[in-house]
């Protein structure tokens, strides 16, 4: 703070200059991201109260919404204990492909969530390599939950890992070997030495994971087939809606998704502040 | 039964590369014993493997008589202490402390009887329910000390202990750890690459280097009598002499020095003089030899003077300031040197603490 107050006394036109960059700045992201919201709102709130009591009193709608809960719920447990497992591996052990393990778990970032649903169509749909396998014992991925939710990991995989591995990197392992002479058993050790070190990290990437999950739709509208009240997602919905001249209960539907983020947003910013003093220490 | 620790031909690859080759030593029982060696000696790792945390390649591990080197440190129970605290960053003081009891399920009670008894004892009372990041580096090592001691350990291994703090709580943490084991007689090992502190504290010092045990012995046998070039050239500073070995005596130029009886006339070889072992002399004397002064620097009670031989060698030397009144830069005078050890170049041949302890 001291830095920039004393800037400001030296170089006034500096000053000037960094304002007209706060206003561009404000005025992007006021355009881009809060005049969709004040047009979701404003559409909502025109179509009255009644447009809400329907809505929510609609049975595809809670599908919809409880679908979303269930895989974004499942999508986070997955990707947390595997993400934490393989943070753990790609931060402690070395061992040859180390790096190249490293670049896969970012691989989802890169691919188009439309791909990623794809390739599931392609190993689990009508002729996939392991479609025979599910057939035979009953089970059907393609179209229900189970691809659903693999997608869902799929795309999520990144969050978790690339949040806890530089926390376990920057902490190094001093602490484990303390506990461990200390007499801790390695279960002991994870659950009293590593999970809290890096509990800011992991609460972080669940956050961005969750947040991923509740807005996914490219890699679901693929392998979900969109079946009402069966596998239609909040997202699914949603795209039907506004097909179906529905916009008043889509839109209602997306500001639900909307506050859903902001909230899951306003604890990301918390538990990045966290983690970077946790890292500090 | 035999206290303390027993090493037995210990060896550690990382890689292609050896870190530690047939090391085998003692740490007695209820005494602080050092490792010291300069950076990747394999001191260290010595200690680590000792702990359970590195897995030896081949030899064995004893503690207190016990065999321990297929046990995981879990329980193995001894104490350890990281160069860098290796606090618990998300614990409070106290619950550093009580970690190794809470994991053992020990009673509450006790935990807090003993924590506050630890706490006590390193003077870190007042601070129990601060977070390590609220605390100095010479405090945070004490706190690193109590949490190791605090189950009771059969021995406790340092670290480098001081190595991360400034010269001076460094000196003043020296002193209280030894007070403190005066105090506990807890079985000791200490790894430092600092020679003074080594010589300070342990009764007895292992000598590393390239990840093999160069000497053991008591300070003085190491500082005295040294077995090894490295060892007189690493412990203590040195001055090295080159010279041929005549009649018991290294000659370089007209000027020659005594230490080296046992060894063949015509020898090349070498002679570790240590600084505090010159005397300088206005008049010629039996053994000494003229020297020119190149520098004096004044060090408030003694000063170093900067020497050169006859044939062009450099020598250190350090008097007190009452010995050397009136000697300046370019003044002539002459040296004489004392407890000189002797060592032939080149071959592993070298003289014994027993060869030199004869002179």
């Amino acid at each position: 703070m001291s830095i920039s107050a004393t800037t400001s006394n030296a170089r006034p036109s500096g000053v000037q200059g960094r304002s007209r960059f706060v206003l561009i700045a404000v005025a992007y992201v006021g355009l881009l991201l809060l005049a969709p919201i004040a047009g979701i709102v404003w559409t909502v709130i025109d179509g009255g109260s009644g447009v809400v009591r329907r809505t929510l009193a609609a049975p595809d709608v809670r599908h919809a919404f409880l679908l979303t809960g269930v895989i974004t719920v499942m999508a986070v447990l997955v990707t947390a204990v595997f993400g934490v497992a393989v943070a753990m591996v790609l931060a402690r052990d070395r061992f040859p492909g180390r790096r190249l393990m490293s670049a896969i778990v970012d691989l989802p970032l890169a691919v188009s969530p439309v791909i990623v649903g794809l390739m599931a169509v392609l190993l689990f749909g009508r002729g996939g390599w392991f479609e025979p396998f599910f057939t035979a014992r009953g089970i059907q991925i393609i179209f229900a939950l189970p691809s659903m939710l693999l997608v869902t990991v799929f795309i999520c995989i990144p969050f978790v890992v690339r949040e806890v591995v530089p926390v376990l990197e920057e902490v190094g392992t001093e602490e484990v070997e303390a506990a461990r002479t200390l007499g801790a058993s390695p279960t002991q050790t994870f659950f009293r030495v590593t999970l809290p070190t890096i509990r800011w990290g992991l609460l972080y990437g669940i956050a961005l994971t969750a947040a991923r999950s509740l807005g996914e739709i490219g890699a679901v509208l693929i392998v979900s087939g969109t079946i009402q009240g069966h596998t239609e997602t909040a997202t699914l919905y949603i795209f039907r809606a506004l097909e179906e001249r529905q916009e008043a209960s889509g839109y209602f539907v997306a500001l639900v998704l909307a506050a859903a983020s902001i909230v899951l947003l306003t604890a990301i910013e918390l538990f990045k502040r966290k983690r970077v003093r946790e890292r500090s220490r | 039964m035999t206290q303390g620790i027993v090493v037995e031909d210990l060896d550690k690859h990382f890689g292609s590369f050896q870190a530690v080759k047939e090391v085998s030593f003692k740490a007695e029982g209820g005494k602080i014993t050092a490792l010291l060696g300069p950076s990747g000696s394999g001191k260290s790792t010595v200690l680590r493997m000792i702990a359970g945390l590195e897995r030896p390649d081949a030899g064995s591990i004893w503690v207190d008589g016990e065999e321990q080197t297929s046990k995981s440190p879990q329980e193995r129970r001894l104490g350890f202490v990281f160069q860098h605290y290796a606090l618990f960053r998300h614990m409070t003081v106290h619950q550093n402390v009580a970690f190794g009891l809470a994991v053992r399920k020990a009673p509450k009670s006790e935990q807090r009887g003993r924590v506050g008894e630890l706490l006590d004892l390193v003077g870190l009372g007042p601070f129990s329910d601060r977070y390590p990041d609220q605390l100095s580096g010479g405090q945070r090592q004490r706190v690193a000390l109590a949490r190791a001691l605090a189950p009771r350990p059969k021995v406790l291994l340092l670290d480098e202990p001081f190595g991360a703090l400034d010269a001076r709580v460094r000196q003043e943490l020296r002193r209280w750890l030894d007070d403190l084991h005066r105090e506990l007689g807890v079985t000791s090992l200490l790894v430092t690459h600092d020679q003074e502190e080594a010589l300070e504290l342990a009764g007895e010092v292992v000598v590393m280097r390239q990840g093999g045990v160069e000497q053991i012995g008591s300070p003085e046998e190491i500082y005295n009598k040294p077995s090894t070039p490295f060892v007189a050239a690493f412990v203590g500073a040195s001055n090295v002499l080159r010279g041929t070995i005549w009649e018991g005596h290294v000659h370089f130029g007209r000027s020659a020095v005594a230490g080296a009886h046992g060894f063949d006339d015509g020898l090349e070889a070498q002679a570790y003089v240590r600084p505090h072992d010159v005397r300088i002399t206005r008049q010629a004397g039996d053994m000494s030899f003229e020297v020119m002064v190149e520098r004096r620097t004044n060090l408030g009670w003694m000063s170093k003077l900067v020497l050169r031989l006859q044939d062009g060698q450099m020598l250190v030397a350090e008097l007190p300031n009452e010995e050397v009144e009136g000697i300046r830069a370019d003044s002539r005078v002459f040296a004489d040197l004392r407890n000189a050890k002797v060592f032939t170049v080149g071959g592993a041949e070298f003289a014994s603490g027993e060869e030199l302890a004869k002179v």
